[in-house]
């Protein structure tokens, strides 16, 4: 019908203050960025031919994800490539979907308009790549973990749905598109977490995941709206575009709480505390999903939001002052779920925790003014995390079971697996010169750096500083509880049944490339050395303006590094397994701490007992009861009511109007029969009616 | 002129006459009693006839007519009496009542 | 055809010529009477479409294909029709569900078998329906609506739901269907009475300005400096009545649980999909260009109501045990949004209440046609009784789940559209709202949101997912037929078309929708 492509070319940039890029040209891309948009509708659009084909297909639609995911990831590694080692593309293109009536901003009024689009730039082409290469792994590995998977080809289906709105998601050129994707990528969390439905508990973990992110998506929505109608535009240039023309616009009115609630939005999706309860029981779902989804890019979203709206987020004129929420809240996630893990027998469910933990990080460098920390953390995490997660995968495909208590001596059984959660691990403990080592380090450098530029009116150097204290403790807690992890499942006497054996090769090949992924992803930003990632995620419309670290802070790293390991050493003394104390050390309970860590805080009870319950239950019975007895009963009654009156009415009609009648027509007869009396038929008396009538009237004329 | 004793004739006649009527059974008795009702008229109009000395002598013309209809009436009703007689045997006014409601 | 005016009253009166033919088949003769049927509801959509077509989207606020003929002199009411783009989306949605409605019973009748009779009522229905949505006279479009009533009732009354059901409070037993038919047109008449006293009113007044009285909507609308005071106030709420009932705006929604759940599948459908817009277009074509300052100063407070039947039906779904009363339910949720979009008297609030209104259509009408299929199936309603259907009919459990997503608002999928724009709208309602109240307004309905999602997730969860129950061992049960899938694709394609590309609904509506408001409140 009536299409309208909107082609932004080259855009230059100006650096802020920060010294390293003096001017960005951002190249136009040509068929490479017009032709991106294949990148989120290829997924899209197999998810459906799954749907409807897979069955059919030879390899049951499998072939198909796999597909599908291959075309991404290679698209996503070149256009990434691009991004950090070349000439940076920086494209939009949209297709528009309609106009909605129109908006007036500073007096001018223009139509408000809606588009479909796709963005190349520095940020999407590395979430392209994340997604397409991580998920192409996952995808290798879940054919054969979901071999004769009751649901195989409709699983697929929703994975690769999910893809789909992610790539939706993080190639949105618009506020609005955003929100679809972030929704899709919902609802794809909530059949994938509920896939094995039969059972009643997996069906609850999937509501309560997207129940707790449709409450977090109140806030995305009303800041999406503050946003979009104050700027009168959803696009996110054209929202830079404002930003970086200073304050004093309507958009810098609201930007406080646009930035707050776009945040909780955030929240809800990064499993950010305490929003964060979903993430642990969608652990319900396949580990493949939980590999991918609810480790390397779902829960990244949030930070993703974060990261495109940064130039938002930094100028002191709009939502800078907010941020201080944002560290405050990171750093609470960093550490609360990290000491939950130490208690978990689940192994997943450690990975998950762990995953909020890092999820932390991730804010706490945003809130920090720390974007490409932040987003290089959200890179290396995917790796290392993914790999966790498989590892993890593997290890309960083979024992069968998910908890920790029925493994044990692994490391004898399956190799491969074993030194890839091993490296998996160390990069997660930051351990140096494995990839988490340089992301969670650039983080502890971004927020000692932040200690002295933070806005004073927003904490200031103390709650940098704090936050950083609290990030190295949580970086000990992270080593502590992988190293509980890794010996309890590889060290020690197998506990469970059987003899278990290593996975199959499908499965085992993309933990080692992962593993790869785990060691070297860090290497492309070696401050000092290698700037490829901050140059990648730097290339965007309009420059974020972050601090880079010229070189490495050498007294942090040591710090890090010392923490963590000795986090491991203590670890390994207390859990080695050691055949006499290990039943001592099993049933070990810090007194208080214990009790709130197993109960998760009772947040979750919480939440179930004062806000769900109370809904579901007495609240909704009260107003259904209200409906019927109280509403309904004003309409019955009138109803009733006209009909119990209509009774009298007719009881008057009947008796009163009626009788009234009947009493004068008794009346008229008993006058009759009265009168009747005097005709006797006798003339004689007649005539002495007569005779005493003449006399009677002769005698009123005599006397009157 | 002396006035006042033809006058209570009058009365007295007519006074006799309403009684006759009113109370006599006998149907013929009753046109008896009509009859005297008339004459005791007659007897009223003549003497004012002659009390006020009527030029146009409106009086005894009108007991001129009383004396016509009188007789007129007494036929017919004589007439009446008799088939009434003859139907049923019978001519005592007070079972003359069939208009009865 | 379409610019003498034929065209459309073509598509409005071919469907009651088809119950006029349908009519005079004999009753034996089942198929002759479902073909004539459907090819009267088939000509009038596909004229629909055409015009749709035909239809000059540049010049969407104007009044096209219309006509303006000589009906009762005396009181000058003519037949005066149009479309313009609020309306289109509307007519063109009527004339669909009405094809589907007829599809989906050709072999699904609900007791006591009479397809001849059934399917006259539906094309009346269709006549009824279609004809408000281009009426341009107030009596004309009186009549329109008051037509929708007696078809329905019928429905209800004959082929509904023959369980027994004790009124609360009042203690009596009666049929479902009995009660339920007599609320819906009693309750809906007397909304109706007054909405009459206010036509009369406005007929009365219109002539002040030294021209004739009249009763065409878009000569009062041009009239509208004659209706102010409290005279505007009485006439606003007397419309208000008769349109909120319809709509239906809580506290005037009771009937509609009674309805739905009562009424045989097709009834339920007709009746979501296109009934209860009726009241919602009313509000836009009627009460908006006649009374628009009267609007701003009642706005606030039907913003209030309409949130509040937001929140208030999302709470009574979570209490739900029957099926269809929690999709009943949830209509009265929805047309909250719409109700919401509309009393931010802005053209972003305004289009999204027409897409909204679509959007419902489209998605509670399939919605419902499931709800009667498994009902069917189960011969039950009670959701804890169901559970494993996705187990027992997989195709149905897969479009029930899709359903109920559009249902919840996912956004690509046509519900997010109508909620969105919604809460868009209430940001910055018309200079002179007060700005404050419509804000916590959205947030509430954002609060709606979550809600929504709450009742149906958890409806999937208990009708969609688990094992099924022990009494249904053994049975089998047939999943999607042939007849049914014709139905509901269209429907399943409608709810992603709109979704992905929402200028299916804005191409027609944006410009008709600002020139409203333009004239209304005055730039």
């Amino acid at each position: 019908m009536n299409a309208l492509f909107a082609n932004a070319t080259t855009l230059l940039l100006a650096a802020e203050d920060s010294g390293e890029h003096a001017e960005t040209v951002l190249a136009d891309g040509g068929v490479l960025a017009s032709a991106a948009w294949l990148i989120p509708v290829v997924p899209m659009v197999m998810a459906f031919l799954i749907v409807f084909f897979g069955k059919r297909s030879p390899l049951k639609g499998w072939g198909m994800a796999v597909g599908a995911m291959g075309f991404v990831a290679l698209y996503g590694t070149v256009l990434f490539g691009i991004a950090m080692f070349g000439d940076a593309i920086g494209y939009q293109g949209a297709i528009s979907i309609g106009d909605v009536g129109t908006t007036t901003v500073e007096g001018t009024t223009s139509l408000l308009h809606l588009e479909w689009g796709w963005m190349v730039d520095g940020l999407s082409s590395m979430m392209y790549f994340v997604v397409g290469v991580v998920g192409l792994f996952v995808f290798i590995y879940a054919k054969s973990y979901m071999k004769g998977d009751i649901r195989y080809t409709w699983f697929f289906a929703s994975f690769t749905l999910f893809a789909g709105g992610m790539l939706v998601l993080v190639s949105a050129p618009n506020l609005i598109q955003l929100i679809v994707g972030w929704e899709l990528v919902g609802v794809a969390s909530y059949l994938l977490i509920g896939h094995y439905w039969e059972d009643h508990e997996n069906s609850s973990a999937a509501i309560k995941a997207f129940l707790v992110n449709k409450v977090a998506d109140v806030g995305l929505f009303i800041g999406a709206i503050m946003i979009g109608l104050s700027v009168g535009s959803f696009r996110f240039t054209d929202i830079m575009d404002v930003v970086s023309g200073g304050g004093g616009t309507p958009l810098a009115t609201v930007a406080f709480w646009a930035g707050v609630a776009l945040f909780i939005g955030a929240m809800g999706k990064s499993a950010q505390f305490p929003l964060h309860v979903w993430l642990p029981d969608a652990m319900a779902g396949p580990t493949p999903v939980s590999a991918l989804m609810h480790a390397a890019t779902m829960v990244t979203a949030g930070v993703f939001l974060i990261g495109r709206m940064f130039p938002f987020y930094n100028s002191p004129e709009y939502a800078e002052e907010m941020r201080w929420i944002i560290v405050i809240i990171g750093s609470l996630t960093l550490f609360l779920p990290g000491l939950i893990a130490l208690v978990q027998d689940d192994i997943k469910k450690v990975l998950a925790y762990s995953t909020v933990s890092q999820l932390g990080y991730m804010m706490v460098a945003m809130g920090a003014g720390a974007y490409t920390a932040g987003l290089f953390h959200l890179f290396t995490h995917a790796f290392f995390k993914a790999l966790l997660f498989l590892g993890a995968g593997s290890v309960i495909h083979a024992v069968h079971s998910n908890n920790m208590s029925d493994m044990g001596g692994l490391r004898k059984y399956m190799p491969w697996t074993f030194w890839t959660f091993l490296i998996g691990s160390a990069s997660l403990a930051g351990i140096f010169p494995l990839a988490g080592f340089w992301s969670k380090d650039e983080i502890l450098a971004s927020l000692a750096y932040a200690g002295d530029n933070y806005p004073v009116d927003a904490g200031g150097e103390a709650l940098a500083y704090t936050a950083l204290v609290v990030a190295i403790a949580g970086a000990f807690v992270t080593a502590f509880y992988m190293t509980r992890a890794v010996s309890l499942t590889f060290f020690g006497g197998y506990k469970g049944h059987g003899e278990p054996h290593e996975s199959p090769k499908m499965m085992t090949v993309p933990l080692v490339a992962l593993a790869v992924g785990a060691v070297t992803a860090g290497w492309l930003n070696i401050p000092g050395v290698t700037a490829y990632f901050t140059d990648g995620v730097n290339a965007v419309f309009t420059a974020p303006g972050d601090h880079h670290a010229e070189s490495l802070n050498y007294g942090l790293a040591v710090t890090a590094s010392l923490v963590g390991l000795l986090a491991i050493g203590l670890g390994y003394l207390l859990w080695y397994p050691d055949k006499e104390t290990q039943q001592e050390r099993d049933t070990f309970r810090i007194p208080v701490l214990y009790p709130l860590l197993v109960n998760k805080y009772y947040i979750d009870d919480f939440y179930m007992d004062v806000i769900v319950r109370p809904i579901r239950g007495p609240i909704a019975q009260a107003v259904n009861w209200f409906n019927g007895h109280v509403i309904d009963a004003v309409v019955n009654g009138v109803g009733f009511g006209t009909k119990a009156l209509a009774k009298p009415i007719y009881a008057f009609d009947q008796r009163g109007l009626d009788e009234a009648f009947n009493v004068t027509a008794a009346g008229t007869a008993a006058t009759g029969t009265f009168l009747r009396m005097f005709q006797t038929g006798k003339v004689q008396q007649y005539a002495v009616m007569i005779f005493a009538g003449t006399v009677l009237l002769v005698a009123g004329l005599i006397i009157f | 002129m002396i006035i006042m004793q033809f006058l209570i004739l009058g009365a007295a006649l007519f006074s006799l006459g309403v009684y006759g009527v009113l109370t006599r059974r006998n149907a013929v008795l009753v046109l008896l009693s009509v009859e005297l009702m008339l004459a005791a008229v007659n007897i009223n109009f003549v003497a004012f006839d002659r009390f006020l000395g009527d030029q146009l002598a409106g009086g005894q013309i009108f007991a001129l007519f009383i004396i016509a209809i009188a007789a007129a009436e007494v036929g017919i009703g004589l007439a009446i009496i008799l088939l009434i007689y003859r139907n049923r045997h019978d001519a005592n006014v007070d079972n003359l009542d069939l208009m009865k409601l | 055809m379409f610019d003498s005016g034929w065209g459309l009253s073509l598509i409005v009166f071919l469907p009651l010529l088809g119950a006029g033919v349908v009519m005079a088949i004999p009753k034996a003769n089942e198929q002759a009477q479902k073909v004539v049927a459907i090819i009267f509801a088939l000509a009038a959509f596909a004229l629909a479409v055409v015009m749709a077509f035909q239809f000059d989207y540049d010049a969407a606020g104007t009044m096209q294909f219309g006509t303006d003929l000589e009906w009762i002199e005396v009181i000058n009411s003519r037949y005066i029709i149009g479309i313009d783009g609020i309306s289109l989306p509307l007519v063109v949605l009527s004339t669909f569900i009405t094809v589907l409605a007829i599809i989906y019973s050709w072999e699904h009748w609900p007791e006591p078998h009479n397809p001849k009779v059934f399917l006259m009522l539906i094309l009346i229905l269709a006549t009824g329906m279609t004809g408000t949505f281009v009426a341009l006279d107030l009596i004309l479009f009186f009549v329109f609506f008051e037509v929708v009533l007696l078809p329905m009732y019928f429905m209800i009354g004959i082929w509904g739901d023959r369980n027994e059901v004790s009124i609360p409070v009042f203690k009596r037993v009666m049929e479902m269907r009995i009660y339920a038919s007599l609320k819906f047109f009693l309750f809906t008449l007397f909304g109706s009475a007054f909405m009459l006293l206010g036509f009369l009113a406005l007929y009365y007044r219109s002539g002040d300005g030294g021209a004739e009285r009249t009763f065409s909507i878009l000569e009062l609308a041009a009239r509208n400096e004659l209706f102010f005071g409290t005279f505007a106030f009485w006439v606003f709420a007397a419309l208000f009545l008769g349109f909120a009932v319809k709509v239906p705006m809580f506290p005037l929604h009771t009937w509609l649980p009674d309805a739905h759940t009562a009424a045989p599948t097709v009834g339920s459908v007709l009746l979501a999909a296109i009934l209860l817009k009726l009241g919602t277009y009313a509000f836009i074509r009627i009460s908006l260009p006649i009374l628009p300052d009267e609007f701003e100063t009642w706005a606030p407070f039907i913003g209030i109501l309409a949130v509040t039947g937001i929140i208030y039906a999302s709470l009574a779904c979570l209490a739900q045990t029957d099926m269809k009363r929690l999709i009943a339910f949830s209509s009265v949720g929805h047309m909250g949004f719409v109700m919401l979009g509309i009393a931010s008297l802005t053209d972003i609030g305004i289009n999204a209440a027409i897409i909204g209104m679509v959007a419902h259509g489209v998605i509670t009408g399939l919605l419902f046609f499931l709800a009667g299929s498994m009902s069917h199936r189960y011969h039950t309603r009670e959701m804890a009784r169901l559970g494993g259907n996705q187990k027992l009919m997989p195709i149905m459990g897969a479009i029930l789940g899709f359903t109920a997503m559009a249902s919840l608002g996912l956004p690509s999928l046509a519900g997010f559209w109508g909620e969105f724009m919604a809460l868009l709208g209430s940001y910055n309602p018309l200079e002179g709202l007060n700005v404050a109240l419509f804000r916590t307004l959205m947030v509430f309905g954002a609060i709606g949101t979550v809600l929504t999602a709450g009742y149906m997730l958890w409806m999937l969860q208990k009708v969609n997912f688990g094992e099924p129950k022990s009494e249904w061992d053994g049975k089998h049960f047939h999943d999607v037929d042939g007849w049914e899938m014709a139905a509901w694709v269209p429907l399943i394609v409608a709810i992603i078309a709109i979704g992905i590309y929402p200028k299916i609904i804005f191409g027609a509506t944006n410009e008709a929708v600002i020139d409203l408001v333009a004239h209304a409140f005055g730039g």
